[in-house]
């Protein structure tokens, strides 16, 4: 597989890039940290992988995003699959009283990842072939008062996600989006950890399956999609007396 | 949002956990223990001043995977620096065989790489998610300690951060005291950030093994004696209830890796791993259920026979079933394991069985080996000459304190030891009669660090 990856140095995109590249795969990596990319592409050669690169730059530099695609595309010699993963969760309290910190959240999480998507439909539409997964969150299924800024933002996310699916399916080009729940990461780090939470390289085998199978939209692990049917069926006049 | 790309975050502080957590626990169970728990995400993190000034009088121990079985890798209300997310390879050199690692990967994430490419761990226990960091902290030994020694003999070189911020990289040419403290070191010279260490050249998965029926002690001896300049991997299981003429019965293992090529054909049988669903209730733990299940194991291996099987099931048995340490209950259990000299018939290792075995107590899981004449490189290792036996006690309070605290008097009697790694009740006088090294050990101690254990017996 070829893969580029924006948001590298995620843990979740790292537990994918591993499997990428124990199968040999060739991997073009897009995180903010020269550092931090360096010790990961450094990992993935030892495992196995074909070829990696590695740009470092702030994922919301939206004037380079066709040139990072092409240089992914220059370097691997095509691009099989693009892995949008970068995101930050945020303090909600804070959120709402900074309204530029709630600006750049929202750009980080939504604006920059949907305008990243579309960079890689501008290259896959001309190959008429690949797949644009991104990673959203069940957080976006409904607002709660808990995380709104971060909920709108995957929920807005996901709505063009639709809308490029729908745009790119004839085409045969693949758009996934990934609902994960809790997942250990550095994300959720200072969240006191219980059942619920799952490994990211459990979130890594689902997103190579929904990448392989050709699927629209993943929960993972999948008992979320129930709890969130739930949550979601709740009707607004009784959800916002709830404390979630 | 501030471009924060410029300044390196593979060297930001480690920060400490505000939260209080009871999700880090030994494999034994016992004791149970809270902890801030702190992860550490990249090996460049410093240790600098603001990651302490919020709890300026705890204490910081680094954790693996939580395999050892007693409260060494525990750091009862004070910090554990988690160490899972150093789970980088940095280097692998096809040609000399020499591997440099993040401390925090599993054995098992070691292993998935390097045995395709024709290599293997120069030494491995009994389970293959303990951590590089935890397999030198601990100087672990495996089958094969007859030929390979202890697995810090195999390692070239470390790095180790300390809580003052200073770094060393730690080898045979430089700060090789370092190096010796910090293997067997029981986590508290400092992080181990990576390690470097030599592996062991192979050609295929697999293990030509000979399973062998013993039916006293003396015999065990016989077939370690006869096997041990033949064989690389050597090992005995033991009944440890039956008495009299069947004292010391068991079923001997030994194997060597398949040295020939086409073997790459045979098929892995796709293991299933099960899971320990709960807590066994406590009744179901008696010495009538022991018995049993020891009598039947005996009983269901033949007296002779050779196969050839792969390396999981033949290092790493009890991995095919997660969380099996819950057949314990909620109590919890004691490992207990010594080493005493050798001395052929005349071993005090006889005593120490049948004491045990006219105990009243029980174990599931009883291993007994022959340890070789190789001297462990750290200061505080566990391995030396002589014979060690494991023995797995359920937690039945005061009855099982009291039978091992009989067993520690027969081994500090002989000049042995036993093993911290498995360790929860060990003496403070017992600690000074295995180990005294200690005070030679004192001066390469991080001052901030310390752990349940070590509180306990010094
Ligand atoms: C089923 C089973 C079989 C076993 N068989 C054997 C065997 O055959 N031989 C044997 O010797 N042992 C055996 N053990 C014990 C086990 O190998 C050791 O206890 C091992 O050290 C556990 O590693 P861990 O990564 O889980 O570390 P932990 O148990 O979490 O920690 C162990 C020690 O290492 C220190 N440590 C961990 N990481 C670092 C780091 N990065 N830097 C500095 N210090 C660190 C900790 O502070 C602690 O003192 C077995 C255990 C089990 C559960
Ligand atoms: N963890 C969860 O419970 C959870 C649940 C649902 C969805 N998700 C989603 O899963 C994805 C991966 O997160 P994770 O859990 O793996 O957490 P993570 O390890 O903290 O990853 C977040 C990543 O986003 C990067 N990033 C943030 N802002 C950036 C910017 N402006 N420019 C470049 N990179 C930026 C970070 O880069 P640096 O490393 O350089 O800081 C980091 O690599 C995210 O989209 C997250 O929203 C996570």
């Amino acid at each position: 597989m070829k893969l580029l990856i924006f948001g590298a140095t995620s843990a979740i995109a790292q537990s994918v890039a591993k499997k990428v590249a124990h199968e040999g795969g060739e991997l073009f990596l897009v995180g903010r940290h020269q550092d931090t990319l360096k010790i990961i592409a450094q990992d993935l050669v030892v495992r196995g992988a074909k070829k990696v690169g590695e740009i470092a730059a702030d994922l919301t530099f939206r004037e380079q995003y066709s040139e990072w695609v092409e240089s992914a595309a220059k370097f691997m010699k095509g691009i099989d699959v693009v892995l949008i993963a970068h995101g930050v969760l945020g303090d909600q309290k804070q959120l709402e009283q900074n309204s530029d910190n709630a600006f750049d959240l929202i750009n980080v999480n939504f604006i920059s990842a949907a305008l990243l998507a579309e960079a890689s439909a501008h290259y896959f539409e001309i190959e008429k072939k690949g797949t644009i997964a991104v990673i959203g969150s069940v957080a976006g299924d409904r607002g709660r008062q808990s995380n709104y800024y971060y909920g709108a933002a995957k929920g807005g996310l996901e709505i063009f996600l639709q809308g490029l699916r729908n745009r790119l399916f004839p085409m045969g080009i693949h758009v996934l989006t990934i609902k994960p729940g809790f997942v250990s990461t550095p994300m959720t780090a200072h969240l006191k950890k219980n059942v619920m939470f799952a490994s990211p390289d459990s979130v890594a085998n689902g997103i190579l399956k929904g990448i392989a199978k050709k699927r629209d939209v993943v929960y993972l692990p999948c008992f979320w999609a129930i709890i969130m049917g739930i949550i979601k069926s709740i009707p607004e006049s009784i959800f916002k007396r709830l404390k979630l | 949002m501030e471009s924060k790309h410029k300044e390196p975050l593979g060297q930001s502080p480690i920060s400490v956990s505000p939260l209080w957590d009871e999700s880090r626990q030994s494999w034994g169970m016992y004791p149970k223990t809270t902890s801030l728990v702190s992860p550490l995400h990249w090996r460049g993190q410093e240790f600098s001043e603001s990651s302490q000034d919020k709890h300026p009088s705890l204490s910081y121990l680094p954790f693996g995977r939580g395999r050892s079985y007693g409260d060494s890798c525990l750091n009862d209300k004070n910090i554990l620096l988690g160490t899972e997310k150093l789970n980088h390879f940095i280097e692998l050199n096809n040609e000399t065989g020499m591997l440099k690692v993040e401390a925090g990967l599993t054995l098992k994430e070691v292993l998935e790489e390097i045995v395709p490419r024709g290599w293997f761990l120069p030494v491995v226990p009994g389970t293959q998610f303990v951590t590089i960091g935890g397999a030198i902290a601990n100087d672990i030994h495996g089958k094969n300690h007859h030929v390979a020694g202890t697995f810090g003999c195999h390692v070239k070189s470390l790095e180790l951060l300390r809580s003052d911020g200073t770094r060393r990289v730690c080898s045979q040419e430089e700060n090789t005291d370092w190096l010796q403290a910090t293997i067997g070191g029981l986590g508290l010279t400092g992080i181990i950030l990576w390690a470097e260490i030599k592996l062991k050249k192979i050609v295929c998965p697999w293990i030509s093994r000979e399973t062998l029926r013993f039916h006293n002690l003396k015999k065990f001896f016989e077939y370690s004696e006869d096997s041990d300049n033949k064989f690389e991997y050597t090992v005995g299981w033991m009944d440890c209830l039956s008495q009299g003429d069947d004292l010391g019965r068991g079923v001997f293992f030994r194997g060597n890796h398949l040295l020939v090529k086409e073997a790459a054909e045979l098929k892995v049988k796709q293991e299933r791993i099960k899971t320990f669903p709960f807590h066994a209730p406590e009744f179901l733990l008696n010495r009538l259920s022991m018995k049993a299940f020891n009598t039947l194991y005996y009983h269901t291996h033949p007296s002779k026979k050779s196969e050839i099987v792969h390396y999981r099931p033949f290092f790493f048995p009890l991995d095919g079933i997660n969380h099996w340490n819950r057949l314990y209950g909620k109590r919890g259990f004691f490992q207990y394991q010594c080493v005493v000299p050798y001395e052929g018939s005349k071993s005090p290792i006889f005593d120490i069985i049948e004491t045990f075995a006219k105990s009243g107590l029980g174990s599931f899981l009883t291993v007994i080996k022959t340890f070789g004449n190789s001297i462990s490189p750290g200061i505080l290792s566990f391995p030396k000459p002589g014979v060690t036996l494991t023995l797995d006690v359920p937690n039945e309070g005061q009855k099982t304190l009291r039978i091992l605290e009989i067993l520690d008097e027969k081994v500090v009697k002989c000049g042995g030891r036993v093993y911290p790694a498995k360790d929860a009740r060990m003496s403070k006088e017992s600690f000074k009669h295995y180990f005294p090294e200690r005070p030679a050990f004192e001066k390469y101690k991080d001052p901030k660090f310390s752990s349940s254990f070590w509180r306990r017996v010094t």
